[in-house]
């Protein structure tokens, strides 16, 4: 109590020593206190989030059916990475599709979601009925969402095929069924949801940027592309590098929308269904699972760690 | 000359004008048609839900007439069971939410209030942790789940698996990471006068967490938990691996069910699959400014 009396009366200078080495003047009971406070969330996230992460790396390395303690273990080296790429059938397809997939998102769903932020940026009248419609499927889940799609796609009680006349059973078009057209059918349903997520997120970076850019790129006679390519997007490049790590994440793990259709299976293959397949499907081959996961967590961390240093650096640099 | 300059840029003053006033209309007609095509999937299914199968059997799926009513819902309410699945719902998100954004703000508390060596590299592992696709961890934790008992009061199975409190734990550790990223950015704003002045009135830290700093966060809070909410409704995968007993599972994943048990009836399913998405749509009515703020807290440091 004392050393806080004498602590409020002190200068600026020893102010700022006192924010660097808080733990000095804090209490026994409150050192323990701030312990628990970040002791107790870290520990719950570490114990359910990153040990299983870690065990799925050990776990690739090994062959087990689950049946059996942990002492039934076998270990077999790289062996199910090298079966996976070489006799495991659904693998390539799946990778395949995930590329899909995130080539979609990137190249076509994610410049249509910026594309309407920056019209919706114009504030023109009714902005609001338009950003609303277009953001309605971002609170829907994906299962719903293909629920949702199933009922437009459905072959014979659809609304394409009723109203392109193609209900019959000569000329029927199964957009879920046929495995060469039901991943771009999927991929328009998931579009529909991403796109919606991409221009809030986009939006809202479009407001923070300070209008007198915008405006000192018009007097120098930049057109409004020209404005927006050189001048808004540059300054944006935070949120773009959000968008980025949101479009690559979804990608990977794209699962309820395909589950739902089809479980993943006849053109719909992808590495989430698969990690799954292997643990809930008919056979539970836990190494499998676990090397494909790990390759999905190696994809992963490759676009989270750069986007995490970045994120932070600032940080550090301010500490 | 100077007339001729006059009149050239008087002309291409207005040509311009009248110009953006085109390009306005072009683009109100465009974002009109863009937001009615957003709208046609649901307005097509809400349409269908309201019809009856023999109608649109005998009339075709795309056609007016008929009879339209609420009977689907009917049907489907009580068929699929629907008030069951929303309790179950109930129970996992209600406890879901509020523990997250309880054990969340405490580590934002202490990370962002108190330096220590590691401050970053946990906030980091938080954040990371959250944005991992969650496949890459479930074959581990499936089998965890299957190994960690709990008393018999907690679980009916004796284990963490197919449990609401094992759903709940894995969606309190997991979405934890966003809610800790995005509370310390914001607790990190609030000036440090603030605690510092409790501080020397003697408050402990429980009191600077409890009384000073948890009130001040409650905007970041009111969002989150808007968001939070709305995640773990449309919890599928975790709902599907964890949760056996089908019974037992929250309504976005009962969902499947519903599929299996109207089948070839696509009203029914229009009808379940709105009933499903009703409380997600109030959040939307209602909450949309706290949902967004929710999201773009998220995306705009940095």
């Amino acid at each position: 109590m004392s050393a806080t009396t004498t602590e409020a009366s002190t200068t600026k200078t020893s102010r700022r020593r006192r924010k660097k080495k808080p733990f000095r003047l804090l209490t026994r009971r409150d050192m323990v206190v701030v312990g628990l406070l970040l002791g107790i969330p870290a520990a719950i996230h570490v114990f359910f989030v990153w040990l299983p992460a870690l065990l799925s790396i050990v776990l690739s390395f090994s062959r087990w059916n689950g049946i059996g303690g942990v002492g039934n273990i076998d270990w077999i080296g790289t062996t199910n990475y090298h079966q996976i790429a070489t006799i495991y059938p659904p693998f390539w397809p799946a990778v395949r599709h995930n590329l899909i997939w995130l080539g979609v998102f990137i190249l076509i769903a994610t410049p249509i979601g910026m594309y309407l932020a920056v019209q919706m940026d114009k504030e023109i009248k009714g902005t609001r009925f338009y950003q609303s419609a277009i953001y309605l499927p971002v609170v829907l889940s994906l299962a719903l969402v293909g629920f949702i799609w199933t009922l437009i796609y459905s072959p014979d009680e659809g609304l394409i095929n009723n109203l392109i006349g193609k209900t019959g059973q000569g000329n029927l078009i199964d957009w879920l069924g046929n495995p060469h057209l039901n991943l771009w059918a999927i991929l328009i349903a998931a579009s529909w949801r991403h796109i919606g997520y991409i221009m809030v997120l986009y939006l809202a970076g479009l407001k923070g940027v300070d209008p007198t850019l915008k405006e000192a790129a018009a007097i120098d006679g930049a057109s409004s592309r020209q404005a927006f390519f050189r001048v808004v997007f540059p300054v944006l490049k935070p949120i773009n590098i959000v968008i980025l790590v949101v479009t690559v994440i979804e990608s990977l793990r794209a699962f309820d929308i395909v589950y739902v259709i089809n479980k993943g299976t006849n053109g719909l293959e992808l590495l989430s269904i698969l990690v799954t397949n292997n643990i809930i499907g008919e056979a539970s081959r836990i190494g499998y699972g676990s090397a494909i996961a790990v390759i999905l967590l190696i994809i992963s961390l490759g676009i989270i760690i750069p986007y995490l240093f970045r994120t932070f650096r600032k940080d550090e640099a301010a500490l | 000359m100077t007339t001729f300059a006059q009149r050239r840029a008087e002309k291409r003053r207005q040509s311009e004008a009248s110009g953006v006033e085109g390009r306005r209309l072009g683009l109100r007609i465009f974002l009109t048609i863009t937001a009615l095509v957003w709208l046609l999937p649901l307005l097509w299914a809400v349409y269908t839900s309201l019809r009856p199968y023999a109608d649109t059997a005998r009339l075709g799926y795309v056609s007016i007439g008929g009879t339209y009513n609420l009977s689907n819902y009917a049907t489907a309410w009580s068929q699929a069971d629907l008030p069951h699945y929303y309790i179950n719902t109930l129970i996992i998100t209600v406890p879901g939410v509020i523990i997250t954004l309880l054990l969340a703000s405490m580590a934002a508390f202490a990370l962002s209030r108190f330096s220590f060596r590691f401050n970053i590299a946990l906030l980091m592992l938080f954040t990371a942790g959250n944005l991992l696709p969650q496949q890459v961890i479930i074959t581990p934790l499936y089998r965890m789940f299957l190994a960690i008992p709990l008393p018999h009061w907690l679980s009916d199975t004796g284990l963490m698996f197919d449990s609401y409190f094992g759903i709940i734990t894995i969606h309190v550790a997991f979405q934890m990471g966003f809610c800790v990223f995005v509370l310390s950015n914001y607790m990190k704003t609030l000036p440090k006068d603030l605690t510092e002045a409790a501080f020397v009135d003697g408050a402990s830290v429980w009191r600077q967490y409890r009384s000073v700093v948890m009130p001040l966060s409650r905007p970041p809070l009111a969002a989150l938990a808007t968001l939070e909410f709305t995640w773990i409704y449309n919890d599928f995968f975790w709902a599907i691996v964890l949760v056996q007993t089908g019974t037992k599972r929250p309504i976005t994943s009962a969902l499947n069910n519903l599929k299996g048990l109207f089948f070839t009836d696509n009203n029914l399913i229009a009808a379940g699959a709105i009933l499903a998405a009703i409380p997600t749509l109030i959040v939307f009515i209602l909450l949309q400014r706290h949902f967004v703020k929710g999201l773009t807290l998220g995306s705009t440091k940095g």
